[in-house]
């Protein structure tokens, strides 16, 4: 008889990496499908395209860098996706290849692979597409349900000056990125990556909130605020990426603040609409400072030591 | 820390049911502390209770014969630990001629002062599963003061329901036992502790608590580590053991119901700790909760229990959470075997350490409030100092965090690892 000899704990809970990812991949279903139905087949290829690049450039990196292959922990496939569904639908195949390799290979795979980061990759790519091609980046296009007029092809978001009444924005009746337009579709991805305990509603719930009040208190209208954009997706998907947030939930709960805070000030003080994507990434560096100095206090050191029984 | 009771359920509703084997191998190093010194020989016969290890040192305690029969051999075993480690293996004649017996009597009526040298002489050791000799628990060194006893029947673990069984089947004997150690200390305090999802066992104990001094029930919430000391002192008391004390620097001193249970055996029958329940689950065909003499071999348990279910992949002695491994199924059980989990194949499949996803679930799982992922990163370049500065000694190697890790990464294991190396510079340091 060969028995196994090992150290305790001889039982594991059932999430591994890649059950969590697929839950993140789950919850963005709503969005793809709403991303396809408001924009047709472009949006469905720049999907494709950016997922299969992904996976693509994860492969061949390891394969060339001599790492363990781990494209099957499906993490590429979800910065792949999530970075289609930050593009605007009218967006060129090559700008999806281009961004989506830059967030593999550059952001991810070079800082040491899954873990390693210090930036979302998906948002990273996306700022440098932003910067490289700002006019493609920024062509938005009307939902095809809702193009009002005859041509369509690319006009301002409503955070650009377009004004839309607050359930144009909840239901995504709105020129902009392909996945983020669709507020019902987020809160559903949302509902499930809860219940599914994949992400817990600190960090949605205090970046919103944050960005509603600080928008408030810097004189915009704050449900719009928080209903326009990118900040609902951002504050859904990719604020809450596991790498790049806190460990605690109370450095969460500071972070998330302070991504909301950002939103609000690049929008009412900067020169540039929309705020999401950097505010992220900022909050992103600021996380390893987060995680140094907001922790646990330990059992057994310092206050807490009661003797009055 | 949610999720990890599920295996719990098979063994709950299964009363205790005695097993005598015809053979018994006991054990010299059942305790924490020196291993005892065998005297008596190949051939002699020796009857039940009689004693058989000679306490060493300062935490040593009495091994005792569990059952009567003759010796068959007094010589070294392969066991759990590196080494292999002496054992007298005895041959049932199923007579159970104990041999004189001094009993205290009443534990409420009995002389205080005689009630931890009975203790001692009974070879108690901690029945929880660390094995600390209890007369040494019981003896607060000197400026210690104690003013509660928290009888531990919080049974966190997973798998096990021995302690649960035994509140149920013998709660009066439990009380009598804590009443026992609250007279020797003069203590005026007891706590019985059992978690929410024992209802059964809330009732049974806090019935047979009516009309006793000093004693109360706690009934707390079912979450792993309940269990662990210092946790259960921080629910019952709200008193924090500092970090590097016992529970003695905050005037409390815990016991398992199990340990409580054969202090009344001791006291009242005058009884040395010659057998204990222990619960048999997992892959095997009818799981039960035995009361098995100590040294009596796993397989023989197993055996008992209908046999394996599955081919066995592991055989953890405990529970699934801080359970032991057992090398094969031909080692005996010891006073502290408070279960024998069986694993099939798949189940005791080694798991490929992924890379730190950062999900900060180890840090939210862990209950002393450290960074596992971080203390993890410096053990695994063998900075162990790095490692201690985060706090590394503080781990009580539960193993909320490799259970909770999706990455799969062996932290607790790289704890133990670390704890060890750092136990050994220790050593050195105080050489020098």
């Amino acid at each position: 008889m060969r028995l196994r000899l090992s150290t305790l704990p001889h039982i594991r809970s059932g999430e591994t990496t890649t059950t969590l990812m697929l839950n993140v991949l789950i919850a963005l279903v709503p969005c793809v499908i709403a991303g396809i139905y408001n924009f047709g087949w472009n949006a469905a290829m720049l999907m494709a395209v950016c997922m299969g690049t992904a996976i693509l450039s994860e492969y061949l990196f390891q394969l060339i860098a001599r790492r363990p292959v781990r494209v099957g922990d499906l993490s590429a496939l979800v910065t792949g996706l999530i970075l289609a569904l930050n593009l605007p639908s009218s967006a060129p195949w090559w700008m999806a290849v281009v961004g989506s390799a830059f967030a593999i290979v550059i952001v991810k795979e070079l800082f040491g692979g899954i873990g390693s980061n210090f930036m979302n990759p998906a948002l990273t790519a996306r700022a440098v597409l932003l910067a490289s091609w700002p006019v493609m980046m920024t062509a938005y296009v009307s939902p095809t349900y809702w193009q009002q007029g005859v041509d369509a092809v690319s006009s301002a978001t409503p955070l650009g000056g377009l004004s839309a009444s607050y359930l144009d924005l909840f239901l995504g009746r709105i020129p902009g990125s392909i996945g983020e337009v669709s507020k019902v579709m987020i809160l559903v991805g949302l509902v499930y990556l809860i219940i599914s305990r994949t992400i817990t509603w600190h960090i949605p719930v205090c970046m919103v909130g944050s960005a509603f009040l600080f928008s408030w208190i810097f004189g915009a209208d704050p449900v719009a605020a928080i209903l326009s954009g990118g900040l609902l997706f951002g504050a859904v998907f990719m604020a809450t990426d596991y790498t790049t947030c806190p460990m605690t939930f109370k450095g969460q709960v500071m972070y998330a603040a302070g991504c909301g805070l950002i939103v609000a000030v690049i929008r009412a003080f900067g020169s540039y609409p929309e705020g999401v994507t950097y505010a992220i990434l900022l909050m992103n560096i600021v996380t390893p400072l987060i995680d140094k100095y907001v922790r646990h206090r330990v059992y057994g050191h310092g206050k807490g030591e009661k003797h009055n029984g | 820390m949610r999720g990890a009771h599920e295996g719990k359920i098979p063994t709950r509703n299964q009363p205790i049911r005695d097993f005598v084997s015809d053979r018994v191998a006991i054990l010299m190093g059942m305790h924490l502390g020196a291993p005892s010194k065998p005297c008596v020989a190949k051939g002699d016969r020796v009857l039940m209770g009689q004693l058989i290890g000679e306490p060493v040192g300062p935490l040593g305690v009495a091994v005792h014969a569990s059952v009567s029969g003759n010796v068959t051999a007094v010589e070294p075993i392969p066991y759990m630990t590196a080494e292999p480690m002496m054992c007298v293996s005895i041959r049932n004649d199923f007579k159970d001629e104990w041999v004189e017996l001094n009993p205290l009597g009443n534990v409420e009526t009995c002389d205080p002062a005689l009630i931890v040298p009975a203790i001692k002489e009974a070879g108690i050791c901690g029945m929880g599963g660390a094995a600390f000799p209890t007369h040494v628990k019981l003896t607060c060194r000197e400026g210690a003061t104690c003013d509660t006893i928290i009888l531990n029947g919080v049974e966190c673990d997973t798998h096990l329901t021995a302690d649960h069984r035994l509140m149920l089947e013998e709660p009066a004997r439990i009380v009598d036992g804590l009443r026992a150690a609250m007279r020797a200390l003069d203590v005026k305090r007891g706590v019985i502790a059992i978690e929410d999802n024992k209802p059964e066992a809330i009732e049974a104990m806090s019935k047979a608590i009516e009309g006793r001094i000093g004693v109360e029930v706690a009934v707390l919430k079912t979450k792993y580590p309940q269990g662990c000391e210092k946790q259960l002192i921080k629910s019952i008391t709200g008193r924090e053991v500092p970090s590097g004390k016992l529970p003695v620097d905050v005037h409390t001193i815990m016991l398992n119901v199990a340990t409580a249970h054969a202090i009344a055996d001791a006291v009242i029958d005058g009884k040395p700790l010659v057998e204990r329940i222990t619960t048999v689950t997992g892959c095997v065909l009818e799981p039960g909760n035995l009361r098995m003499r100590v040294g009596t071999y796993l397989c023989d348990a197993i055996g008992e229990c209908g046999g394996y279910s599955e081919y066995p992949g592991k055989i953890v002695c405990g529970g699934g959470m801080t359970g032991t491994c057992a090398p094969n199924h031909d080692v005996p059980t010891t006073k502290a075997t408070n279960g024998i989990v069986v694993f099939n194949k798949p189940d005791s499949r080694s798991v490929e350490e992924g890379p730190c996803i950062r999900c900060g679930r180890c840090v939210e799982a862990c209950p002393m409030g450290l960074n596992p992922y971080l203390i993890k990163h410096h053990c695994d370049m063998a900075k162990w100092d790095e490692a201690k500065k985060l706090n590394l000694l503080d781990c009580t190697l539960c193993g909320c965090c490799s259970y909770a890790c999706p990455a799969r990464r062996w932290l607790t294991a790289s704890f133990k690892v670390a704890k060890a190396n750092l136990a050994i510079a220790a050593e050195r340091g105080k050489a020098q």
